[in-house]
């Protein structure tokens, strides 16, 4: 696609003679590299609660952003204008952070490799509103007449597009548009007037409206929630203290995003901070532990075209049978240490400089029979869904927290518990996996991951999972 | 055109489309962060941006947009977005806009705004993140790395017009400074932060105190040790604390009241917690990081007293909240620039107590002083609480030695009707608690 037929061309009229006279600008103090992100968003968000849908907004944000590499040194400037004038003067501020003779951008640009992982069929904008609206009020009759016990039921519809453009000093151009939509359902259920219990539920990814019809309809996620809801109203206390832990397939794969994922984001490693630093080449996980970050799958809710630098994204086998490696790079760790890009640098938005971050990661499926993995252990808990965790990368401690989880007696799944924390040490935990299922799942499409103020979508992914041993936060 | 003139000339562009009310938001803001690390300038980041929403209510069907593009046709293309969309919406007996009656803004200076952080120029910010750090890396040789040190200074101006007849507008400034040194002992690695922030740059602490601080948090948690699973007391000190604080906001939110999603719906009027426990929501202390002048649908903020030794005494109610549940906004109306308010909280605070820290320790005897908390382990429905836990192991009420890798785990209810407050209250942010003891809670180790 040429420039003048891409999005920010036809709209804005953006010339690659544009592209580089803001190039220039940005190198005018020196610096070994500039580049450009520029960024169109159109969203949509709908909302039923009491059965009411009581909100309803839509909006549009644009802008870009300007980033200078000088050395280890970064300067950024953006607006949220796309006149000249605001772009030259972004420009002009990054380049701040270089103080030497002007250098110059390479003549010319050269177009990424092109790849359609989620082609838009129609922008979402253009779909008519009240079949969106239709989803949340689905989900509230469903999530309703599912059980009596439901008494409260709120869903949330939400879509956008992305347009982005980057331009580099080095000549990369990259163009994408990025669909994504989600829908969540959470639901409340009592008994006899007791104690309520929620449940929540969802999905979506980089899709659009057919998504919600083909398996992943309202319906089945608001009977999700409403499961979930319900199976808690006889839960008892969760056990305190090490117990062997047992992981359902699909979103318990957050267990990856916590334990290893964030601590091989290069940005920690170059600077020595991660418990994982230096340890490439090294056992981190059990041998039957392989672990992938992939951006090239269809349609998932972490997955890239290209990346927010204009890289293409790939599959990287961050732990292999137990064997940290490599890390997860942007353009900034990857030239700094010479190692190979792997199309992980990643931004929230224009307002954000880029940083290493994850798209879809999870662990590849092993050979032992899920019902088998169950059966092998006599006391302990299977953990079937999870809400969120939090890692700190310098000591490797994180956590995660069950949402739904049960006892596990003599083999047999038994009672439900209640909610409850999950602590570990990354470097240590992944080498209690002593059994790993052929069940790979992924999540179903909510995933978001926060790293100093920024959030972006991502995926997780997991078979059934053994650990011997975890320090499980309960109250018995 | 200034702010108020141009959410004003928006809001009057809904009402010329048919809109029965209208409310629009204007937010300006710019923002200057500076990093250092190891001494180098490592990200320098400068930037304004403005933006305005609207949300308008066609009879009782509501509908709302933003967008950044000011031009005319930019405004109109919003305005006649928000109208399309409240044609899709239910109609909410509920749904309005507060009382006339209940608008307004409180008078006099806030104290919210700094002519100093805006004059402020950068190579003064960078040397002080430089010399916080600098302070860190120089207190002892255990510390060897760091995720750097971080100054930022961020200007704002929020202009809000409703269609009753309410127009305002305030500038706000916030400038802070935190240190992240890494320090190292027997192979494993630890980090912690410090920080301080203020309006204005004479609010901050000294760049030293930050690093010292800072190292000093560090270098205690070196060589931590698990213990062995128990159930103790617990004393969270006042950063950690205002987690607390911040869970009795999502259980006496009016949103959860009306839709029964927390444990003290129902509750009014009743004892939800000890009676050393008084919580209070002031929107108006000069200074600090949750005072302005009116929320955000127009009503003043003022001072309410949530929870008056240990009795639920009020609830934090926005005009829609209010309404469902038949009582008076409290100023608590909290949105960006655009759609429905939810409820939010001036400046939430935890009353002081008695006791000092050293006291709460005794008291405490055996158990955890907890100095950071891990992940999301807590829901306002049943008060399940169970989170992640760092700090130091309490020996015959003193600091023994650190601790880390477990978990504190109790009912949130049990947690309140024991707790004791300290006296220690500091304001890091617009939720602020003393130091706090919980005579016994599960601790999960080995």
């Amino acid at each position: 696609m040429e420039l003048s037929e891409s999005f920010f061309g036809r709209h804005f009229g953006i010339t690659e003679r544009d592209l580089q006279s803001y190039l220039s600008t940005a190198l005018s103090r020196g610096g070994d590299y500039a580049d450009l992100y520029f960024e169109y968003l159109a969203s949509t968000s709908l909302s039923i609660d009491e059965a009411i849908v009581k909100s309803a907004t839509q909006g549009v944000t644009m802008g870009m952003g300007v980033r200078v590499l000088s050395g280890e040194r970064t300067g950024y400037a953006y607006t949220d204008s796309l006149e000249p004038d605001k772009i030259r003067h972004a420009a002009a501020v990054a380049a701040c952070i270089a103080d030497g003779p002007a250098t110059e951008p390479v003549a010319g640009f050269t177009e990424a490799a092109r790849r359609d992982l989620y082609p838009v069929l129609s922008a979402p904008a253009d779909q008519p509103l009240a079949e969106r609206v239709k989803l949340v009020q689905r989900a509230d009759e469903a999530a309703r007449s599912c059980d009596p016990r439901v008494f409260q039921v709120q869903a949330v519809y939400i879509d956008n597009i992305k347009h982005v453009l980057v331009a580099t000093s080095d000549g990369v151009l990259s163009f994408d548009r990025q669909p994504m939509a989600r829908l969540a359902v959470s639901v409340l259920a009592r008994e006899d007037g007791g104690v309520p219990q929620r449940g929540f539920a969802g999905g979506g990814g980089r899709v659009e409206l057919p998504f919600f019809s083909n398996g992943h309809s309202p319906e089945s996620f608001a009977r999700e929630a409403a499961r979930q809801a319900i199976v808690q109203l006889d839960a008892v206390e969760a056990p305190a203290g090490e117990q062997t832990v047992v992981l359902a397939p699909g979103w318990p794969g957050i267990l990856l995003h916590e334990a290893v994922g964030h601590g091989l984001e290069a940005d920690f490693n170059r600077k020595g901070v991660s418990a994982f630093s230096g340890r490439v080449g090294e056992l981190v996980a059990s041998p039957i532990v392989t672990v992938v970050d992939d951006g090239t799958m269809h349609s998932r809710r972490g997955s890239l075209n290209v990346d927010d630098e204009g890289q293409m994204t790939q599959r990287t086998v961050l732990i292999e049978n137990g064997v940290l490696r490599g890390y997860l790079q942007d353009r900034l760790s990857s030239s700094i240490t010479k190692a190979a890009a792997t199309g992980n640098g990643r931004r929230e938005s224009y307002h954000h400089v880029p940083m290493p971050r994850m798209t879809n990661t999870f662990m590849l499926a092993g050979e032992s029979d899920p019902d088998d993995i169950v059966r092998s252990v006599k006391k302990g808990i299977y953990c079937r869904n999870f809400g969120g965790g939090q890692v700190n990368i310098t000591n490797g401690d994180f956590v995660f927290s069950a949402t739904e989880s049960y006892l596990i007696e003599d083999g047999r799944v038994t009672r439900p518990v209640r909610g409850a924390t999950l602590i570990g040490n990354g470097p240590e935990s992944l080498k209690q996996v002593s059994m790993v299922g052929h069940d790979l799942k992924l999540d179903e499409g909510m995933g978001i991951c926060g790293k100093d103020g920024q959030s972006v979508p991502v995926g997780v992914g997991l078979p059934t999972v053994r650990l011997d041993k975890m320090t499980v936060g309960g109250t018995a | 055109m200034d702010a108020i003139a141009i959410a004003a000339d928006a809001a009057a562009r809904a009402r010329a489309l048919g809109a029965t009310d209208s409310e629009a938001t204007v937010s300006e803001g710019s923002e200057f962060s500076a990093e250092i690390r190891l001494g180098q300038v490592e990200q320098v980041k400068e930037a304004g941006s403005s933006a305005i929403g609207i949300r308008v209510l066609v009879g009782t069907n509501t509908g709302s947009s933003y967008t950044s593009d000011f031009s005319a046709e930019g405004i109109d293309a919003m305005v006649a977005r928000a109208m399309e969309l409240a044609r899709i919406t239910t109609p909410d007996p509920y749904a309005g806009l507060p009382d006339p009656i209940d608008l307004g803004s409180v008078a006099g200076d806030l104290a919210i705004y700094s002519e100093a952080t805006a004059a402020m120029e950068a190579p003064l910010k960078i040397e002080l993140a430089r010399r916080a750090e600098r302070a860190a890396l120089d207190t002892d040789p255990r510390i060897n790395n760091s995720e750097g040190a971080t100054f930022t200074s961020r200007l704002s101006l929020t202009a809000f017009v409703n269609s009753r007849g309410f127009e305002g507008s305030y500038r706000s400034s916030s400038c802070s400074l935190s240190c992240s040194p890494v320090a190292a002992d027997n192979g494993r690695m630890e980090r912690d932060y410090w920080f301080s922030l203020g309006r204005g740059p004479a609010q901050l602490d000294s760049p030293e105190e930050v690093g010292r601080k800072a190292a000093g948090r560090v270098l205690r948690r070196l060589n931590p040790r698990k213990v062995p699973t128990q159930k103790a007391a617990v004393v969270f000190e006042p950063r950690v604390a205002r987690s607390i604080a911040g869970h009795l906001f999502e259980l006496v939110s009016g949103d959860a009241i009306y839709r029964g999603s927390s444990m003290f719906a129902g509750k009014l009027g009743q004892t939800v917690a000890s009676a050393k426990l008084t919580l209070v929501d002031d929107g108006t202390l000069p200074g600090l990081f949750g005072t302005t002048p009116f929320d955000d649908e127009g009503v003043p903020s003022r001072r309410t007293t949530v929870i008056s030794a240990g009795v639920l005494n009020s609830f934090l109610l926005n005009s829609y909240a209010a309404r469902k549940l038949g009582l008076r906004t409290t100023g608590s109306a909290s949105r960006g620039i655009t759609g429905n308010a939810s409820v939010g909280h001036g400046n939430l605070f935890i009353a002081p107590g008695e006791a000092s820290a050293a006291d709460l320790l005794r008291a405490a005897g055996t158990g955890l002083y907890v100095t950071e908390l891990m992940g999301f382990g807590f829901n306002p429905v049943t008060g399940d609480y169970s989170r992640g836990a760092t700090g130091l192991w309490i020996e015959n009420g003193e600091l023994a030695y650190p601790v880390s890798e477990v978990t504190i785990a109790a009912n949130f209810a049990d947690m309140l009707m024991a707790v004791t407050p300290g006296s220690d209250l500091e304001f890091l942010g617009s939720v602020a608690a003393p130091a706090l003891l919980f005579p016994e809670v599960t601790i999960s180790g080995t």
